[in-house]
């Protein structure tokens, strides 16, 4: 019986227009696309340039700040004020203005002041802008220090040693935390609008007053994306090591294993909501709500730790959390199963509690 | 199941509710009775018509006798098993064509009918028969998806589905709602040709005229039976004097006519209005065709042309309506 239904559920897969398309397509745009799009390294700030010295010391600080790759030089504006009209334009990001007799000054009197004011909207661009471009500035302060003077041998020197991630690469971090993302879309969303699709269109009234039981239903419903779900993100896998040579550190294996818990207790919640919801609009909408909710919750972008207290406390409510943390920590760390046993129990919690809901929350229905 | 002589669908007070009164409908304990307390039999290998207007709650009994809804009180048997406890037999045994086409749009036809078959452990070909003459029509489109159809032969299919797994009973909601004059008529034939076959069928209906093809029939208003009989005892039952009238400004008679002594009902019925009179104790009423009309002419009415009529299941649930 259930391979017949599974059949069916295949067939209409792939007879579906949009949805084998987008199932090859997704991991793709998860792994190459969105890391480099949702990256918080600030490149490309547009600086409007207000040069009242125009000496041989100003072109080299601005010949210097253009170099570094990080700003390019949307304006060089004749006053301030013409240049904080380019601000207010949205075409330059930040301002520096070199005062007038700047060489004079620090060839007299050794010391000068360079204006930095930076559009704060984006805090991050405005914040961490001007702090790249006053370090730029004070490499420059060194070099003609060394110029003029004789070089002042630091005291200390810091190599700061960075592991797991030598390069500090956004996109390692980013990556294995994407691959959860297509996981719990694939096997979290697609099975449950399936089901209230069938509701709304009717079908699974046909379906009930067959002997069907309601469990081979359910199965047939999940299994499919299951299996999808695993291609997925076997794929994901593939795609992150030709495009950025990222492979795990620790074993496929217990990624796998934990992928498998993490897809059980997500489909779990999936049939909550099917439950709840008699129209895809309605699934949708909770669907989006919880899953929005969780993905703030789980240190995605941010790090758990930067949240308030509450907040912290409240993001153990996230399943997403766990997987996050087991998929970084094994690609990236090479942890094995029992440095990871928090996630496990917790994701293990998260099935029971999501299933037994799902399976109560049905009888009281009908 | 008991008794070896149990009927096809046996009811007992059944009642079903659903939910609060959103604002302004009356109703009793809060909640709109969809079904308030129906009591009926069907026999074995009968046509039993349930016929009312949209909204008396045909749809709700039908779930409920097909295990799809559980009723609030009472109890409801389909061949002897119990709709809430034997619902699993129900399932093996019931044939259930719903108002709405349920079946799915991206799968062929073919591949519906087997699903279904396969679903009720069956094969297409063993209950080839019963569905051969209504497939007939189907097998040409056989490998064209099933929302290509078009409305009447969705039911065909739908019907085809329903019927695959050589049910006892059937039910059937609303069949005829939304297909052509054509397709109706030879829907009504399949029904007595599965008839033949032993099938019981229940079938519902808005439409009145379809009310004689059926054995016996119950009209249904607001989730209660208002009555339950063979079409033509009803008919006769109905025990009043009927008139058919026609003339210019329809609109305006049918208030001028209410206003006439002796008439005690009137509705449009077609093209024409059907007014109802009472029959005084056997004697005959003191309206007559000839009195009616004079009555509309000195009342201003031109081209007024009153005949009796023989009373149809239409005029009597009219007459049950107005009680």
């Amino acid at each position: 019986m259930l391979k017949y239904l599974l059949e069916k559920e295949f067939k209409q897969f792939f007879r579906n227009k949009a949805l084998p398309k987008m199932a090859v397509i997704m991991p793709f745009m998860a792994i190459l696309i969105f890391p480099l799009v949702a990256n918080f390294e600030i490149k490309n700030i547009s600086l409007a340039v207000v040069d009242n010295d125009k000496s041989s010391t100003s072109r080299e600080l601005i010949q210097k700040v253009a170099a570094g790759g990080y700003f390019s030089i949307s304006e060089v504006a004749s006053t301030y004020t013409h240049a904080l009209r380019s601000v207010e334009l949205d075409k330059s990001d930040i301002i520096m203005e070199i005062p007038a007799h700047l060489e004079r000054d620090l060839q007299r009197e050794g010391s000068s002041e360079i204006l930095i004011s930076a559009n704060a909207v984006s805090a991050t661009k405005g914040g961490l802008g001007s702090a790249y471009l006053a370090g730029i500035i004070g490499d420059f302060n060194k070099e003609i220090n060394g110029n003029i003077s004789t070089v002042v041998a630091d005291s200390f020197t810091i190599t700061p040693r960075f592991w797991y991630n030598p390069r500090l690469l956004y996109t390692y971090f980013m990556v294995p935390a994407l691959m959860v993302m297509v996981l719990a879309m694939v096997c979290g969303f697609l099975p449950a609008l399936n089901i209230v699709g069938e509701k709304e269109s009717g079908t699974i009234e046909q379906i009930n007053v067959t002997p069907v039981t309601r469990l081979s239903f359910i199965l047939s419903k999940l299994l499919p994306y299951w299996i999808i779900g695993f291609v997925v993100l076997t794929i994901s896998f593939f795609a992150a090591w030709i495009a950025y040579g990222l492979t795990p550190a620790g074993n496929l294996g217990t990624i796998y294993l934990f992928a498998a818990l993490f897809v059980l207790a997500f489909s779990g919640f999936g049939l909550v909501i099917s439950n709840y919801a008699t129209t895809l609009q309605q699934a949708m909408f909770m669907m989006f709500f919880f899953v929005l909710t969780f993905i703030f919750m789980s240190g995605l972008y941010t790090p758990v730790a930067n949240m308030p207290r509450w907040a912290q406390n409240l993001s153990i409510i996230s399943p997403l959390k766990y997987i996050i943390i087991v998929l970084r920590q094994v690609y990236l760390k090479g942890s094995t199963f029992t440095e990871l046993l928090t996630p496990f129990w917790m994701l293990t919690a998260f099935a029971i509690f999501f299933n037994g809901w799902a399976v109560l929350s049905y009888r009281k229905k009908s | 199941m008991g008794e070896l002589n149990f009927k096809a669908v046996n009811v007992k007070s059944l009642a079903k509710n659903f939910g609060k009164v959103k604002q302004g409908g009356g109703g009793s304990g809060g909640g709109v009775a969809a079904l308030g307390g129906l009591s009926f039999e069907v026999d074995r290998g009968e046509i039993f018509g349930v016929i009312g207007p949209d909204g008396a709650g045909k749809t709700t009994l039908f779930r409920i006798l097909t295990t799809l809804l559980l009723p609030d009180s009472g109890e409801a048997r389909v061949m002897g098993f119990d709709t809430v406890k034997d619902y699993r037999e129900i399932r093996k045994i019931a044939g259930y064509m719903p108002g709405r086409f349920s079946l799915y749009q991206d799968l062929t036809v073919e591949e519906n009918l087997k699903i279904f078959a396969t679903l009720f452990n069956t094969t297409i070909e063993e209950n080839y028969h019963l569905i051969r003459d209504i497939y007939e029509h189907l097998e040409p489109f056989k490998k064209r998806r099933a929302g290509a159809l078009s409305g009447g032969m969705k039911q065909k299919l739908a019907l085809s589905c329903a019927l695959i797994h050589k049910p006892e009973v059937l039910f059937l909601d609303e069949p005829t709602t939304g297909i052509d004059p054509v397709s109706r008529k030879e829907l009504w034939e399949m029904l007595r040709r599965l008839k033949k076959q032993g099938i019981t069928i229940i079938v519902s209906t808005p439409y009145m005229d379809e009310a004689s093809l059926c054995d016996r029939i119950a009209l249904m208003q607001d989730g209660k039976f208002l009555r339950c009989d063979t079409p033509s005892a009803i008919i006769a039952s109905f025990g009043k004097n009927l008139f058919s009238v026609k003339g210019d400004k329809m609109g305006a008679m049918l208030e001028g006519l209410r206003r006439v002594e002796g008439v005690s009902s009137c509705f449009a019925f077609g093209n024409s209005h059907h007014i109802t009179a009472e029959k005084d104790n056997g004697t005959k009423s003191s309206l007559t065709v000839t009195s009616l009309k004079a009555h509309l002419e000195s009342a201003g009415f031109t081209d007024v042309e009153v005949t009796e009529a023989e009373p149809t299941v239409e005029d009597c649930f009219m007459e049950l309506l107005s009680k």
